[in-house]
């Protein structure tokens, strides 16, 4: 039934057991409490896993691995469509004009190239639509941050009817992108959506969208891969002077996916903007217990500077968010000289997209409930907490669980051992109810066998350092 | 504790509004894992919360009583403070007798009595002037 359960949740973040040394720094990071160490290795819980990618930032030898799709895969539609986030061209040098940018990843072989922040304009008219239209319902969530969606989903379930109902900017300039070239008589079976994506949810937001059947999008592109080839094709083309122009986002639109891009612009009532992910839950605790008054809209991104903090993005947050808002400013100086009806542009009223931006309903998916019986559940919650306390608080993660709370949880729910805590090995073997062998046995099982050799000292410098050790010993530690 | 009961408590510190909430955190991570319903599980969180803000606000101290079974969930709040001389009037949206010092602190609205009435299946208050007051919550978890 577990298996089941797990094999519903499609996520973008894997670890590779090849290369995973089960040193657990992810497992002591994830705020999800979604990583085991077993066997050595770090082992994902699918059903608690919201892809926020805090594991990947952790991880120091490049275990975990973000999912892509092959590139040469855009070959397979004869009209290809690459969605760019605005964050990416906060990647290059101020030098670098974000038309030329757009320019070269047309001429790694995409027919059309398109500004995911295109859709914000109309996007914020919607928005603030929805608020009015949802008054009693505060604060009412953006929907923006995937990883955020998936947070509530399993971590806060009462609070999934405040997330808003409408789809995320690339989404609608997906649509808006596909209806324009359909339009224009191309065959819609060769038009092919490709998204660069800055992070792993947005990844999983394609492939197992929330609140809908399927994506409008065909493949995602990792933003880090993007970066290489089109740094090689700005390289080569320095001194080139012909631009294709792009019509430039309005400066509300280049800054939409950095923190307070939404929050700063909704006009129906106060509104809060938080970033980080460890940040998020602390404030989503307090908004679950309706201590959090007057607020009518939170923007909620689970990045710290959100998405010029995404896992992907190449470059240094701090500096694309310098980056982007003096591309904001210098845009929104120049836009007055184009005309409106500039390709790509998508005005703030379009019936078209006017009926395709709902989203279906988000479902609770709880990880906190102990059993679907109650009865069972409050037996497991009296044995959690009597085996909680017979733990020694300090959280260690020796056992191959997060916390001693969370070890005790997994024993309750047949996931682990009660003699997995060390603290409990050495207080069985005061009593003589485990043996050297057997502990030996658990702590291999745990974090493997090369991790507990017995021959894996070198004599020559453990033997001076045994000595010392045990003059130490011997006074006492103070 | 015995098989299909739960029971916990908590101290109320008169006047300490920086730790309120803490009884109403455990209390909604509890239901969570019991896997009871989430509108339940706002509507106990915002009475209980109410309730205890109320012992903070009023009285000098009191203690919160929760008891789970899988039917219900009873809450008793008891406080040693100056007590409720009209209850019927305190029950009125808007009333408060609040100090100027408790409303600046964003509390004591008067909505508290009337927003915990709507969020319990049962309430029922009892006080005496002078000593303090009981407040029983009841909500069931299958409606």
């Amino acid at each position: 039934m577990e298996s089941q359960t797990h094999a519903q949740f499609h996520h973008a973040l894997k670890f590779r057991e090849d290369i995973c040394i089960g040193c657990s720094h992810c497992m002591n990071i994830c705020p999800t409490e979604a990583i085991r160490v077993g066997h050595g290795k770090a082992q994902l819980l699918a059903n608690r896993c919201v892809d926020c990618g805090e594991c990947y930032r952790v991880c120091p030898v490049g275990a975990i691995i973000v999912e892509q799709d092959d590139f040469e895969n855009i070959y397979n539609f004869t009209t290809r469509i690459a969605l760019i986030p605005s964050v990416f061209t906060g990647q290059f040098p101020d030098s670098v004009d974000s038309g030329a940018i757009l320019a070269a990843v047309q001429e790694l072989g995409f027919t059309h190239v398109f500004e995911v922040e295109e859709g914000v304009e109309f996007l914020n008219e919607r928005f603030n639509e929805y608020l009015l239209q949802h008054k009693p319902i505060k604060p009412l969530i953006s929907p923006f941050c995937p990883a955020v969606v998936r947070l509530i989903q399993v971590k806060f379930p009462t609070l999934v009817r405040n997330i808003i109902l409408l789809k995320a900017p690339v989404d609608i300039t997906a649509l808006h992108a596909r209806k324009t070239l359909t339009d224009q008589g191309i065959d819609p079976s060769e038009i092919g959506i490709f998204y660069v994506t800055p992070c792993a949810a947005k990844i999983v937001a394609v492939k197992s969208p929330v609140g809908e059947e399927k994506s409008v999008i065909d493949g995602v592109i990792n933003m880090n891969y993007l970066y290489n080839k089109i740094f090689k094709i700005l390289r080569q083309n320095k001194g080139k002077s012909e631009i294709p122009a792009f019509f430039p986002l309005s400066g509300k639109s280049v800054c939409w996916s950095l923190t307070h891009g939404e929050a700063d612009h909704m006009k129906q009532g106060p509104s809060l903007a938080i970033d980080e992910i460890n940040n998020v839950i602390e404030f989503l605790e307090k908004v679950e217990n309706e201590e959090i008054d007057g607020i009518d809209f939170l923007e909620l991104r689970a990045c710290d500077e959100s998405c010029a903090g995404g896992i992907l993005c190449p470059g240094n947050r701090f500096m694309t968010v310098d980056k982007l808002r003096k591309r904001a400013l210098k845009s929104d100086s120049i836009r007055g000289s184009y005309p409106a009806e500039f390709q790509g542009k998508i005005g703030i009223a379009n019936d078209f997209l006017h009926h395709n931006i709902s989203l279906g309903e988000v479902h609770p998916r709880s990880m906190m409930k102990l059993d679907d019986n109650m009865a069972e559940a409050m037996i497991k919650m009296k044995r959690i907490y009597d085996l909680n306390h017979m733990l020694p608080q300090v959280d260690c993660g020796i056992c191959g669980s997060p916390s001693c709370k969370s070890l005790a949880e997994d024993v309750v729910q047949h996931e682990a051992s009660i003699k997995q805590c060390i603290f409990i090995q050495k207080i069985l073997e005061q009593n003589d109810k485990m043996d050297i062998q057997e502990s030996v046995l658990i702590m291999k099982s745990i974090w493997s066998d090369n991790k507990l050799d017995q021959n894996s000292l070198k004599d020559e410098i453990t033997i001076p350092l045994l000595q010392a050790g045990e003059e130490f010993t011997n006074q006492g530690k103070k | 504790m015995s098989t299909g009961k739960m029971h916990f408590e908590y101290q109320v510190e008169g006047g300490n509004f920086s730790a309120a909430g803490f009884p109403s955190s455990q209390v909604k991570k509890t239901l969570k894992q019991l896997n009871v319903d989430g509108n339940v599980i706002r509507r106990t969180v915002v009475a209980l919360y109410e309730a205890e803000v109320n012992i903070v606000a009023h009285a000098y101290n009191g203690i919160i009583s929760v008891d789970i079974d899988t039917e219900k969930i009873t809450i008793l709040l008891k406080d040693e403070g100056p007590g409720i001389a009209d209850i019927k009037k305190a029950m009125e949206i808007g009333y408060s007798t609040a100090t100027p010092e408790v409303r600046e602190m964003g509390f004591g609205a008067g909505m508290g009595l009337s927003n915990m009435k709507t969020n319990a299946d049962h309430l029922n208050i009892t006080s005496e002037v002078g000593k303090g007051t009981i407040v029983e919550i009841i909500n069931y978890f299958h409606q």
